[in-house]
């Protein structure tokens, strides 16, 4: 199908994009790349007043180091950061993650923003954010606020975000040289959303673990870390015994729901699963350093 | 929800004071450069980019097949980079440069070595992803050179093609990377 009759706004600043979004009183959609705007106009699952293009705001492709945070501007095209050197060096994690977003064709287009904003359950980026453990910066009628990645996504398609706020810079602290890390996934086919996936960073010392910080996507309405699973693994260390058993807490610990794609008992499985392979596989990036 | 939302838009869009609120029935402009010609046109803000090239251009080479960005046959190159064409608002490629499946043979119609080793390598039956398959095929040759097969084959994925099991498809691309290869080889 095609998309529903809209109205058409491309601002030149963000300013203007926030009095319009106040204008249309949640009426509007912000369009940012379109991977997952158009398609859902298409299918008319959604039928906005009007649509906000944020392709003429100037400085929001940027990608900046600053001190000890990389700064990636909301309109930042997927495969720029793919290849951007930067990401390659400070975030490899990232850049793993986004090897599993669709396809070339779809990150040629798609935005990081856009990903997040739109806070699939099952897309990487979000679970990206949460394990990197990033924030975004939402610039509203009263000016800008920062929104860590822990409390930006709230349920099925659902964000922190206002109805009058843009999200407009994705703001993430560098990896630490030593720290170990791995994002594992599995969907039927290359390129389709993820049944499930898992996102993992560890720092710390031998089979020491200062700090563990685990993402998973695909298991309920949104990104979610597993804080206890992150607990257990501080407090017993990163021996192998300690990665199953870690595995096993974090199957426990997700509740997700069945659907024709795939039961919950089969998603929780996964989960235990891939997640004991990230943390093998966290554990012996670390071990290299 | 979508009673009330329906409401609540009906409302917006009758207010006399804001017409800004509703110009969806405004044509907008956009001028870009397809396959090295400048054209411009106008049309609804709605309009995809497969459509506006299908029907306001009569390039009718790229495919419109699943309309959500799954099929890839709507494949096409936007400033250099491969992209879906219908997940694409024609308005957003404004000012860009486009190159569809019709770019690709060169002026006196010889084909374009990709779409010969298709079809030496059979790597079409139907023929109606290929366009897309080409498109794809051709950023990723120029993106990643030297390619394994699990390479092109996760490249490939991008693509569906429910005729030849993709094996001529690989076959073909693989082909067209070695003979990219060796010219590289011979020129250094």
């Amino acid at each position: 199908m095609k998309p529903p009759k809209f109205s058409y706004h491309a601002p030149l600043l963000l300013d203007e994009v926030v009095q319009l979004l106040v204008r249309y009183q949640g009426n509007a959609r912000l369009l940012a790349g379109g991977q997952s705007l158009v398609p859902m106009l298409n299918f008319r699952l959604l039928s906005p007043q009007a649509l906000i293009d944020l392709r003429k705001l100037p400085g929001l492709s940027d990608i900046t180091l600053a001190q000890d945070t990389l700064c990636i501007g909301a309109m930042t095209r997927q495969r720029a950061l793919e290849d951007a050197p930067l990401v390659a060096q400070h975030l490899p994690l990232l850049r793993a993650a986004l090897g599993w977003v669709g396809h070339l064709p779809t990150r040629s287009r798609g935005t990081i923003g856009g990903s997040l904003a739109h806070a699939d359950p099952s897309a990487e980026l979000p679970m990206s954010l949460l394990a990197l453990d990033g924030e975004v910066v939402a610039h509203g009628p009263t000016g800008q606020r920062r929104i860590a990645a822990v409390d930006l996504f709230q349920s099925l398609f659902s964000t922190a975000l206002q109805p009058d706020e843009v999200l407009c810079q994705i703001r993430i602290p560098v990896m630490r040289p030593g720290a170990g890390w791995a994002v594992e996934e599995y969907s039927r086919r290359r390129g389709d959303f993820a049944i499930v996936a898992v996102a993992v960073v560890l720092e710390g010392k031998s089979v020491q673990c200062s700090k563990a910080r685990i993402a998973v996507a695909g298991v309920g309405g949104c990104a979610l870390r597993l804080p206890s699973v992150e607990q257990y693994l501080q407090q017993h260390g990163l021996s192998e015994p300690a990665l199953a058993q870690a595995a096993q807490l974090a199957a426990a610990a997700v509740q997700p729901l069945s659907d024709p794609v795939a039961s919950a008992d089969y998603r929780r499985h996964l989960t235990g699963s891939l997640l004991q392979r990230a943390l093998q596989q966290a554990v012996q990036r670390m071990v290299q350093h | 929800m979508s009673h009330s939302m329906h409401d609540t838009m009906n409302d917006a869009a009758s207010s006399p004071h804001d017409e800004l609120l509703d110009n969806a029935n405004q044509l907008v402009e956009i001028s870009l450069t397809v396959n090295g010609r400048a054209v411009s046109g106008h049309c609804e803000p709605r309009k995809l980019l497969v459509d506006f090239l299908r029907e306001d251009l009569a390039l009718t080479g790229t495919h419109a097949g699943c309309e959500h960005g799954l099929c890839g046959a709507c494949t096409i190159h936007i400033d250099g980079q491969a992209a879906r064409s219908c997940t694409t608002l024609a308005v957003q490629v404004d000012g860009s440069r486009i190159t569809t499946i019709e770019g690709l043979a060169d002026k006196d119609n010889r084909l374009h070595p990709l779409q010969q080793a298709f079809h030496e390598h059979h790597a079409l039956q139907c023929g109606f992803c290929t366009p897309g398959m080409l498109m794809t095929a051709l950023d990723f040759l120029d993106s990643v050179p030297d390619p394994d097969e699990a390479q092109i084959r996760d490249a490939m994925s991008a693509v569906i093609c429910r005729c030849t099991g993709y094996q001529g498809i690989v076959a073909a691309v693989t082909a067209v990377a070695q003979q990219m290869s060796n010219d590289r080889r011979n020129t250094r």
